[in-house]
């Protein structure tokens, strides 16, 4: 149970720092604390470590979905993975999408937030209609936009074509399938940026507005000189995240433009991994593949761990 | 400034400007009230325009052409023939079940776990820590392939359970959570420990109470990712009636083809639940994301 005077009395005890209550008796190292662990600690052995050092091992071998014995063939996966242009291929639509993805959630992200914050009447209202489709599964979200991207009788052509901006597009259809991905996933995540740079903004103290306005400052230098410095860690750990994010781009991308549907006959790399070991049956190979999606993502990972850990000083 | 909010949220400030300003409507600020509104408005037009179509006739809503905001007939029948079908009940259950275990079991062993790391001494603790920790930098996208493996030579493909364990692995709530119960000073529980409480006891009585918040923020996270995951539960789920939600509708359903009354009537169905969760706890929500959102 939570009632206002907890919620206050933590938010007291919080804001001492830690360290300035010392341990009053050192304490006792006993086993009991293990008991405590223990059960996350099993659980995220058996399906994260253990996995991870089973990819590693797969990676070296032909082991197949088939249940053959596995046979140890040492660097032939990795030498195949560097050499097999449509890994490439896959791994760049993966970049592709992650450098058409990233620019607009993160500016988007920012003007949208400048906006509620200023109209903060509408406050509820913008929360609302700015942050609902994150919570949407992902399934649904395609259902929808890809009802809109029909190319006869979709809404999206349809209003193209009334205000003379064409309107004979295919869309997820054809050459177009990325861009539509990409829009369709800026309208889905974008809340999420959204809410944090909103979330940020609130921590500004309007005394340091209160100052540049008696400096005569006009909007425009307020934005530039003092909220966009005061957010460039928000926007670091913004992009970082979006970075993570868009570069593990597979839902969206599948149920609209691969996969199932086949309307493209692109990957993502994701998807790439996913069909070498589910369709090829070639698990020793997908899992090759996917370590170097791994290091991929853990060289922006290991960015934002950087950015976190800061936090600590 | 704090983007990573994991510590007990102040209470919030007025926002002192309004009230100074009250009564003073510039061109400035009606236009961006103006823009904020059409951007929301526009924001919303596929969800409404899935509303729309959801209540034509199968025929209309086929036929596209003239556009109609407001159905000439209105008709629930692709609610109707959704409802007959049944396995979209199905799928509903089945994301309620799931979600539910991977949200109480995240609770209840990151939680034990935080406590330990926080509070307790004992062999092999900084290693162990270290270990969970480096998990964070690990996308699980990148292991489907031996936790398939995994899953399957445990029996648990096609099972809640090979849905469920796999999502509870979550190393960054243990970390989000260590460092809220380290801030919780431990005067607090002398008393308890000269009443002679054990751990289990300080933890209910004296921690737990002061976590509300961040528990809340934790669980509802937790709720919708594991309801929104699709990657994992579709290479998990093979039959209809084990499938998840998102996995049900974007495989099965999607295969239906070209019934969009029916196909908006299940977007419709299928967006509800967590937009009902999002309306009920928005305001935990929108605090909980400059925290906990750093775990996507």
């Amino acid at each position: 149970m939570t009632t206002d005077t907890d919620t206050s009395a933590a938010a007291r005890a919080a804001e001492k720092p830690p360290s300035t209550t010392p341990d009053r008796a050192p304490r006792r190292r006993s086993w009991i604390g293990l008991w405590f662990v223990l059960p996350f600690t099993a659980v995220y052995a058996v399906f994260l470590l253990w996995p991870m050092i089973l990819g590693l091992y797969y990676s070296f071998t032909d082991k197949s979905l088939t249940g053959r014995p596995v046979d140890w063939i040492g660097l032939a996966n990795w030498t195949e993975a560097f050499g097999d242009p449509k890994a490439w291929d896959s791994l760049w639509n993966t970049a592709w999408f992650t450098i058409l993805s990233t620019p607009p959630l993160v500016i988007l992200g920012l003007a949208f937030a400048l906006l509620a914050h200023r109209a903060r009447k509408l406050g509820w209202f913008l929360r609302l209609s700015f942050f609902a489709p994150f919570v949407i599964p992902v399934s649904v979200v395609t259902l929808i936009w890809v009802w809109m991207y029909q190319p006869d009788g979709g809404l999206i052509n349809h209003y193209l074509g009334e205000w003379g901006l064409g309107g004979d597009r295919l869309w997820i259809f054809q050459e177009d399938a990325m861009g539509s991905v990409v829009t369709t996933t800026v309208w889905w995540t974008l809340g999420f940026n959204f809410l944090l740079y909103l979330a940020a903004l609130q921590t500004i103290p309007t005394e340091v507005y209160e100052a540049a306005d008696i400096d005569g400052a006009n909007p425009v230098q307020k934005l530039w000189s003092i909220t966009l410095p005061l957010l460039r860690r928000t926007t670091a750990l913004v992009i970082v995240l979006q970075l993570i994010n868009s570069l593990r781009i597979f839902d969206q991308y599948y149920l609209m433009a691969g996969g199932g549907s086949n309307l493209s006959p692109e990957n993502v790399f994701i998807q790439y991994v996913y069909n070498a070991g589910f369709v090829g049956f070639r698990v020793g190979y997908a899992s090759a593949l996917s370590y170097i999606l791994f290091a991929f993502i853990l060289i922006v990972a290991l960015v934002q761990f950087r950015l976190l850990s800061r936090k600590e000083d | 400034m704090t983007t990573v909010q994991e510590r007990p949220p102040a209470p919030e400030r007025e926002p002192r400007t309004i009230n100074r300003k009250r009564g003073r409507i510039t061109a400035g600020s009606a236009l961006v009230y103006l823009a904020a509104f059409f951007l929301a408005l526009l924001w919303l037009v596929p969800f409404l325009w899935a509303l729309s179509t959801s209540f034509k006739t199968e025929t209309e809503a086929s036929l596209g052409q003239p556009i109609r905001w407001i159905p000439q007939d209105w008709s629930l029948e692709g609610y109707r023939v959704l409802f007959e079908r049944g396995d979209h009940l199905t799928w509903m259950i089945n994301s309620t079940v799931v979600s539910t275990i991977v949200t109480v079991l995240t609770l209840g062993l990151c939680v034990l776990a935080a406590y330990g790391f926080s509070r307790l001494d004992f062999p092999g603790k900084k290693v162990i820590y270290a270990v969970i920790l480096a998990g964070i930098m690990i996308p699980p996208q990148a292991l489907i392939i031996p936790l398939f493996d995994v899953v399957s030579a445990l029996r648990m493909v096609d099972t809640y359970w090979g849905l469920a364990l796999p999502q509870v692995v979550a190393p960054v709530m243990i970390f989000i959570l260590k460092r809220f119960f380290d801030a919780i000073p431990r005067d607090y529980e002398e008393a308890a420990k000269l009443d002679g409480a054990g751990h289990l006891r300080i933890l209910r009585s004296v921690i737990l109470p002061l976590s509300g918040p961040i528990l809340a923020a934790v669980g509802i996270f937790t709720f919708i990712g594991s309801w929104n995951n699709f990657l994992w539960p579709l290479l998990v789920a093979n039959d209809p009636s084990i499938m998840t939600l998102p996995v049900g509708l974007g495989v099965v359903a999607g295969g239906y083809g070209l019934f969009y009354a029916q196909n908006m009537a299940a977007a419709i169905l299928g967006a509800l639940p967590l937009l009902i969760v999002f309306m009920l706890f928005q305001k935990q929500i929108v605090r909980g994301v400059a925290g906990v959102g750093l775990s996507r």
